[in-house]
């Protein structure tokens, strides 16, 4: 009877031709994907303890948990900072708005090599924030603090475009009721327009985490130690080939997987 | 009687939408109306009333308070737009106790609220989330929602132009009851002629940001002021003359078509326009004796049926609407000779 169901499904689909040929298309891309992270899965299930032993390592655990840790962090700031930028955005109209947004997609835009060297130039003990923070006795470059700030700079673009379209989909209407109900305007903002668009500030704040943690060429410049994940791969691939990176990504990879999926079993609990 | 809202030379522009100079006065207790057509700004009009916009110029008076820099939270304005605007999230009880919570303890908040749904009928809704319930039904919610804070004034943005028919008749009556038994003043902003007559003590025309004519529904409907007034109305019969004589108060009016009309007006001499609405046209086949002045002889150039009234236009440019019993028993035709047979206080005269 299922089975029926669903060839009926394909029968369904068979009359919308254009989609016969999109779903085809589209494959293409997700083959792609699975292919390549499967290949590397599979060639590592076939030296399991190689992947065990990867797992028991200490230097190995404390590279992930830094780079996981410091996006947490980074996702935070970005947060903390980028969500009132998104609604600010969302909600007003002004002269040179379009450039304020394409100055927050501008690292999407750049290579990350570049926007590390340019974070340096600041960053670095002589650099324009950098010195300042250095008579604090707060150093950037080559401290947990560098690492954070390639990340942030990275990353921040995906949670505040991502916030803003969320917030652009809450109707200003129901603000405008809440507002005439007698909330205040942050009440309102608390209570009806940041639940509302919450789901999109979370997957926000996801795809803002994910691309902390996988951010390299930035990090490497900015803040190589204390060695983060992609750096410590990128150091025993270049050392001692691919064999020897895999496990590590493969980890890295199965860890980050676990976390995602938590979140998000845990937020429907939440509902 | 009182003054509830004041509004004196209140100016706003907004995207493509402006208010100019807007003065209305609208008493305590009563059902006002703003008709007028899309985009004459009656929206921007009730949100910057409510407090949505801050005016460019001018002055908002609540209740004898000045309110036009006050935030909308301190307005004490319920609000309604077409779209019901229920919070998504929050279930029915809880969209209709949000105000509430921000205003009272919540012991007399309960009592309150269960009245309210009571007096509306809405008690077994009380646990549905908005999206599942019907248009009619989340106006309800959103009217119980507005008067659950007693506001002193309700502004209502359309509120029935996205409902069926039926359900619109059915809430047009709950907004009456809502004015008469909990005496609350409404503002009512509609494109529907029917609606503003139905509901409104009084009607104010708007259009391109201007208000254009106040007046009660008899007014607006039988006595707009000009032209385009009249035309928006409904005032399909739009004749230009000129005054030849008055008599006692009835002037006889020389026609572009090039008939002579009666009409009652103090209008001694000039060019006007005459106004006659469809409905006040009587056709017959002979020239009948009646007490009414005009009496004009056409042919029947269209008849378009329009359910229970069909429209007949006629070669002198006049336009009737007749019931549908009286198109039948006359069998009309296109191409007949009839008789149009209207009063002289059904023309309404302006210069």
């Amino acid at each position: 009877m299922k089975l029926l169901s669903r060839w009926s499904g394909i029968e369904k689909l068979k009359r919308e031709k254009i989609f016969i040929l999109f779903l085809f298309l589209g494959l293409f891309l997700i083959a792609f994907i699975c292919i390549t992270i499967g290949n590397m899965f599979y060639k590592q299930a076939e030296d399991f303890s190689g992947l065990i032993d990867t797992a028991k390592d200490p230097v190995v655990l404390k590279a992930i948990g830094i780079s996981i840790s410091m996006a947490l962090v980074s996702t935070l700031i970005a947060f903390f900072f980028g969500v009132p930028l998104a609604y600010f955005l969302a909600r007003k109209e002004f002269i040179g708005k379009s450039i304020i947004e394409g100055i927050v997609d501008v690292p999407l835009m750049i290579p990350h090599i570049v926007a590390g060297i340019a974070l340096y130039g600041v960053f670095m003990r002589y650099g324009l924030i950098g010195a300042p923070l250095k008579k604090l006795g707060i150093g950037i470059t080559d401290a947990y603090p560098g690492i954070v700030v390639a990340m942030l700079f990275m990353s921040l673009p995906y949670l505040v475009d991502t916030a803003r379209e969320g917030f652009k989909e809450v109707d200003p209407r129901l603000e405008n009721v809440a507002r005439s109900l007698g909330a205040s305007h942050w009440r309102t903002f608390r209570e009806i327009t940041f639940p509302l668009a919450f789901p999109s500030i979370r997957s926000g704040a996801i795809l803002s985490w994910g691309r902390a943690i996988s951010e390299f060429s930035a990090v490497l410049i900015l803040a190589y130690h204390p060695i983060s994940a992609p750096i410590l791969i990128y150091e025993k691939f270049t050392s001692f080939g691919l064999a020897a990176s895999r496990p590590i990504s493969v980890l890295l990879i199965s860890i980050c997987f676990v976390i995602f999926i938590l979140l998000r079993v845990l937020y429907k609990r939440m509902k | 009687m009182s003054k509830m809202i004041k509004i004196r030379n209140l100016s706003k522009d907004w995207k493509e939408f402006s208010l100019k100079g807007i003065n209305l006065e609208i008493k305590k207790d009563e059902y006002f109306v703003i008709l007028g057509p899309t985009g004459a700004g009656k929206t921007l009009l009730l949100e910057t009333i409510a407090g949505f916009y801050f005016p460019d110029k001018g002055e908002v008076r609540i209740d004898g308070h000045d309110v036009t820099n006050l935030p909308p939270e301190r307005r004490r304005i319920g609000f309604i737009y077409q779209d019901y605007s229920l919070f998504p999230h929050f279930n029915v009880e809880q969209n209709i106790e949000f105000g509430l919570k921000l205003r009272k303890s919540s012991d007399t908040n309960r009592k309150r609220l269960e009245e309210i749904m009571d007096w509306l009928d809405i008690s077994h809704l009380a646990h549905r989330y908005p999206a599942t319930l019907s248009g009619g039904e989340q106006q309800k919610i959103a009217i119980a929602r507005a008067i659950a804070i007693e506001p002193s004034v309700l502004l209502l943005d359309e509120p029935l132009a996205a409902l069926d028919l039926r359900t619109r008749d059915y809430l047009r009556e709950e907004l009456k009851r809502v004015k008469l038994e909990l005496g609350i003043t409404m503002l009512h902003v509609t494109h529907d002629q029917t609606e503003a007559m139905v509901l409104a003590d009084r009607i104010a025309v708007m259009m391109k940001g201007r208000i254009m004519q106040v007046g009660t529904a008899y007014e607006i409907f039988n006595k707009p002021q000009n032209e385009e007034i009249a035309d928006f109305v409904g005032v399909e019969n739009i004749l230009n003359g000129v005054v030849r004589s008055n008599e006692n108060g009835v002037a006889e009016i020389v026609v572009d078509m090039g008939y002579n009309i009666f009409a009652v007006s103090d209008c001694h001499a000039g060019t006007v326009k005459s106004f006659i609405r469809p409905e006040d046209i009587i056709l017959s086949e002979k020239r009948e004796e009646s007490s009414a002045r005009n009496v004009i002889s056409a042919k029947i150039e269209e008849m378009s049926d329009m359910g229970p009234l069909t429209r007949v236009r006629m070669d002198n440019s006049l336009v009737a609407l007749i019931t549908k019993q009286s198109r039948e028993s006359l069998g009309l035709r296109k191409g007949d000779e009839v008789y149009a047979t209207f009063k002289a206080t059904s023309v309404h005269v302006v210069r």
